[in-house]
């Protein structure tokens, strides 16, 4: 399967095969205007398969989201058909209104317009907990 | 601005600071009784809470100072929809100090983070207690004189009980601990704790059934209640409450100095022969919980003058 290469844009590389669609979402692909395509299960030497997503805007992207469900990720930022910047990935120490927090004894479940914060405990383990009430972020 | 929502926002040091406040304030009372004049503590309890909100009360009036607030959610502005920030920056312009619990977990980080005066967590759902920790804490110094080489055991529901998570990490910080868990099947401690906490700090524990095989071993034995409003099913709660009940006659086979704690309210897990057992702490953890919000009041009305 042949997706064209992109001009101006971003690719997210080597994300973990089956992750690409929880990225998509997160990252809020679906409402962009641009060209966006979401590649999954592609052969990698690496990885055996992975998922790219590539988009055909310039537009800024939350890296902490990308830290967070797939760390081993890469974003490749594409300009005039050449690689002109790599960003590295790491585990956000906090997350701000990217997941929330699914207790429905946790104060964000009732007060207005209180932010979703996750903070890192464990990144051996990939854990997050709710700073509010420290229930364990569902694994992605 | 300092607050205090879980045990582990203060150092050992400086709990062993506060516990050394509290002995001083039960010595020399009356040095105490005009620290606060002129300050107010507000009691914010969302849900009803009578005896933390009286020892609060009572806390801030042996020192000298005043008491507003309020016992329930419907007599607040949270019943006409106001947000708890909102609450807590309006309260602030009324009280030097806020106390307050709410039914909601993290209830009272959000308060902290919006009030201008120091915050104490008065129970924030099933998330954490602190001042019941405190008093806990100064009930094992006052009993056993220290912190490090005691074997603790902890009995009934270990999986809803606040109060024992939050023991159990502040313990976790001091040497030579041994923990004891006994509780059924169904209200183990949770793995995390036992991986993040025990494990974490190298502290070896063991889990029973039975509390006659654990009782000769221990020197502190905090009891709980199997809490009827964590069930989801009402025949499990039946099945599980009278599982351990503690009588004079299993306290024959205990050490002579051990400590029986207990946060209270008792239902029938401590059968009311235990009372005049001189082991029997749990009332004096009650009086040792109000010193305790005695030198914390203090501590942080200090730390907001500066």
């Amino acid at each position: 399967m042949k997706i064209d290469s992109i001009q101006n844009g971003v690719v997210i590389d080597h994300i973990t095969a089956g992750c690409g669609m929880r990225l998509y979402e997160l990252l809020g692909l679906a409402s962009l205007d641009c060209s966006v395509a979401l590649i999954k299960n592609v052969s990698s030497k690496k990885q055996g398969h992975k998922d790219i997503i590539k988009i055909d805007a310039d537009i800024p992207v939350n890296l902490d989201v990308i830290g967070y469900v797939d760390p081993g990720a890469t974003v490749n930022i594409i300009r005039g058909g050449v690689l002109a910047e790599k960003r590295t990935i790491d585990m956000p120490e906090r997350l701000v209104n990217v997941i929330k927090c699914k207790n429905p004894r946790c104060i964000t479940s009732c007060e207005q317009e209180l932010e979703h914060i996750f903070k890192l405990t464990d990144k051996e383990n990939k854990v997050y907990r709710c700073l509010y009430c420290e229930t364990k972020a569902d694994n992605h | 601005m300092r607050s205090l929502i879980d045990i582990l926002d203060f150092t050992v040091e400086e709990l062993d600071a506060l516990i050394r406040t509290a002995c001083d304030i039960i010595d020399n009372p009356t040095a105490y009784a005009e620290r606060c004049r002129g300050k107010k503590l507000a009691t914010l309890f969302f849900e009803p809470s009578t005896r933390t909100r009286l020892s609060f009360e009572a806390a801030m009036l042996e020192l000298g100072g005043n008491v507003i607030g309020f016992s329930e959610a419907s007599s607040s502005s949270a019943a006409k929809g106001e947000s708890l920030a909102d609450t807590a920056r309006v309260i602030s312009c009324y009280a030097d100090i806020i106390a307050m619990r709410h039914p909601k977990e993290g209830a009272a980080l959000v308060a902290a983070n919006n009030a201008t005066v120091p915050v104490i967590n008065a129970g924030d759902g099933g998330h954490c207690h602190p001042t019941q920790t405190l008093a806990d804490l100064l009930t094992i110094y006052r009993e056993k004189g220290r912190f490090d080489n005691l074997t603790v055991g902890f009995c009934g529901d270990l999986k809803f009980g606040r109060t024992v998570h939050s023991l159990i990490n502040a313990l976790s910080r001091y040497a030579g601990i041994r923990v004891v868990l006994i509780s059924p099947e169904e209200l183990k401690l949770p793995s995390y704790i036992k991986k993040d906490v025990l494990a974490k700090a190298g502290i070896p524990y063991t889990q029973l059934t039975d509390l006659e095989e654990a009782i000769p071993q221990l020197d502190i034995l905090y009891m709980t209640r199997v809490q009827r409003e964590r069930f989801f099913n009402e025949e499990d709660y039946l099945r599980l409450k009278d599982r351990y009940i503690l009588d004079a006659k299993k306290l024959e086979t205990a050490k002579p100095d051990l400590c029986v704690m207990h946060p209270l309210p008792r239902v029938n897990e401590i059968s009311v022969d235990v009372d005049k057992d001189a082991r029997a702490c749990y009332f004096k953890q009650v009086l040792y919980g109000k010193y305790m919000r005695m030198a914390l009041i203090l501590k942080l009305l200090e730390e907001a003058a500066q």
